[in-house]
């Protein structure tokens, strides 16, 4: 692999960003902490989302029922598996999920894939609720000695995965090929690129992620039911924080996700029967005035900048 | 035909009710350039569509060196070495010329990545006459340069056979010179094209064979002069008090 001088910097930066991410739980245990874990598990969701949905434009609203199906490998197997062995087969089980979601759905454009990913978390919340009826079972204890920091640095490993994921594979073939689709489809086709199968292998990436992101934090529900662990606002929220990021690149979602979870955060304290309305009105903010994000902000800007210096 | 590149036979489409292309048959031999004419809505373009896999078949099959094409999708007959341009371009807006180009390289016939596909994509804009224009982005071009860069495209694969729709409509006169005289570069390093056309003076100069379609059906098959004077021709275009 070259590596040029740039990467090779950006590379040592985002170690040393990550680095020092993970002294977060020494220096506070609390609400910092609390918080932390927020930012760290949207940055990983919104970022293995964008990775799928940044280049092609397919808006999944598949998260939740990803991130459920995550909750649940670990509410069932805490008991007789390793906790590390159960964040791997959530990953497993999320990427076979998804594979089959994406076989099935791929072809369809536009807004009939949106509705199917949001109609996937209802119907599995609906099956497990079934099952639970029938079975007479209400919910999940899921009791570990796993702390809040420790979620935290797992989630903070999860996500240098998902980066580095998307670094290599934004300079793959893969990555290009996902990019040549996104721009027109029949181009790709008459390129030589077989696009249901680039598009469903990358399908998998959020799916995995998603699900693994579900296993490593239902020890911090200590109690899980469907209606919790398939909450659909958390696929809207995903999508908001990554397009107000802006899709395109690899960092966009973060750069979405820090000051909206942090302005969530603020509004559910002060104001925790408005939430809804909140996100709402930031998604038709996002929508009509930051259509491509900071970064499409940013581009703009830079534009400008360097007309100037040319003129 | 000794041995043919690409045969139709029995090439049938219908679209409901309308055989927008009726059992068509013809050979292409390695090397020759073949003109498809016809007037507007004879079929041309569906034919094409058909030969990509842009379009699947109703009826009949087309071979690629004897091995069945039809039927297959679009991406695998490239892969076997079909490539092609769109009657109306069709450029990738979020990246630059280069890009553009690049992407015809990587995943085609003649597959090339990194470094060598960037510096065979600088070759061929040398060679479609955008050299040093690479890192312009798509939107900054005129009508002839993003045709250029289709066709830049369509050739970095390095396919077998070429499929050019309309390539030369919509240029001005200068630019149809530049145009023409491009495609004849092209069929002098002896490559084997498919073009339709509707420009006469192109289809004069760079056509070996012609096969004239009107109504979905070939009408007339044979040498440029020949089909052009074809009393059948003449009817399809001009009607039959011309004829």
């Amino acid at each position: 692999m070259n590596l040029t001088a740039t990467d090779i910097r950006n590379l040592i930066l985002a170690a040393g960003a990550l680095g020092v991410c993970a002294l977060l739980p020494l220096g506070d245990n609390g609400y910092w902490l609390g918080l932390g874990v927020t930012v760290a598990m949207f940055t990983v969701l919104a970022t293995s989302w964008a990775l799928f949905s940044g280049p092609t434009h397919y808006i999944s609203l598949a998260t939740a029922a990803f991130f459920g199906v995550g909750t649940y490998v670990t509410g069932l197997g805490i008991d007789s598996l390793p906790f590390w062995v159960l964040v791997g087969l959530a990953g497993i089980i999320g990427a076979v999920l998804a594979a089959l979601v994406g076989l099935a759905t791929l072809r369809l454009s536009g807004v009939y894939f949106v509705i199917f990913t949001l109609g996937l978390a209802e119907l599995v919340r609906q099956v497990i609720t079934w099952v639970q009826n029938n079975s007479g079972q209400k919910g999940l204890y899921v009791l570990t000695d796993l702390d809040e920091a420790g979620i935290y640095w797992w989630l903070l490993g999860l996500a240098t995965a998902v980066f580095l994921a998307g670094w290599l594979i934004g300079r793959s073939r893969l990555g290009f090929a996902l990019r040549i689709i996104g721009d027109d489809e029949t181009v790709a086709a008459h390129s030589g690129i077989n696009t249901a199968l680039a598009k469903v292998m990358l399908f998998m990436v959020p799916g995995a992620v998603a699900a693994m992101t579900g296993a490593i934090l239902a020890p911090r529900y200590v109690y899980i039911e469907p209606s919790l662990a398939f909450a659909p606002i958390l696929s809207f929220q995903v999508v908001i924080m990554a397009l107000l990021g802006g899709a395109s690149r690899l960092w966009g979602p973060l750069v979405g996700v820090i000051p909206f979870t942090i302005l969530l955060e603020v509004i559910s304290s002060n104001f925790p029967n408005q939430t809804t309305l909140v996100i709402g009105i930031a998604f038709l903010v996002i929508v009509y005035l930051l259509p491509k994000g900071f970064v499409g902000l940013l581009d703009k800007a830079m534009i400008r900048f360097n007309g100037r210096e040319g003129a | 035909m000794a041995n043919p590149i690409l045969s139709l036979r029995g090439v049938t489409k219908r679209f409901g009710g309308l055989v927008a292309v009726n059992a068509m048959d013809f050979d292409v031999a390695e090397r020759e350039v073949v003109g498809l004419l016809g007037p507007n809505g004879s079929g041309k373009s569906t034919t094409l569509n058909l030969v990509s896999g842009a379009l699947p078949l109703t009826a009949g099959n087309v071979t690629l060196w004897g091995s069945q094409i039809s039927g297959l999708p679009a991406q695998t007959i490239t892969r076997k070495g079909v490539s092609r341009t769109f009657q109306l371009v069709r450029l990738l807006p979020s990246m630059n010329v280069r890009e553009n180009v690049v992407a015809g390289a990587v995943f085609g016939h003649r597959r090339r990545w990194g470094r060598e596909a960037h510096d065979h994509a600088e070759q061929l804009l040398e060679r479609v006459g955008l050299g040093g224009k690479g890192d312009l982005s798509v939107g900054q071009l005129t009508y002839i340069d993003t045709k250029r860069v289709e066709l830049a495209r369509t050739l970095a694969s390095d396919p077998k056979v070429l499929l050019l729709d309309e390539w030369l409509a919509g240029l001005n006169p200068t630019e149809l010179q530049i145009g023409i005289t491009l495609i004849k570069s092209l069929r002098d390093e002896g490559r084997t094209i498919i073009l339709v056309e509707h420009v006469m003076d192109a289809i004069r100069s760079l056509c070996d064979r012609c096969v004239v379609m009107a109504a979905g059906t070939k009408i007339a098959e044979g040498t440029p002069t020949d089909v052009l004077s074809d009393k059948e021709v003449i009817r399809a275009y001009l009607g039959d008090d011309d004829a």
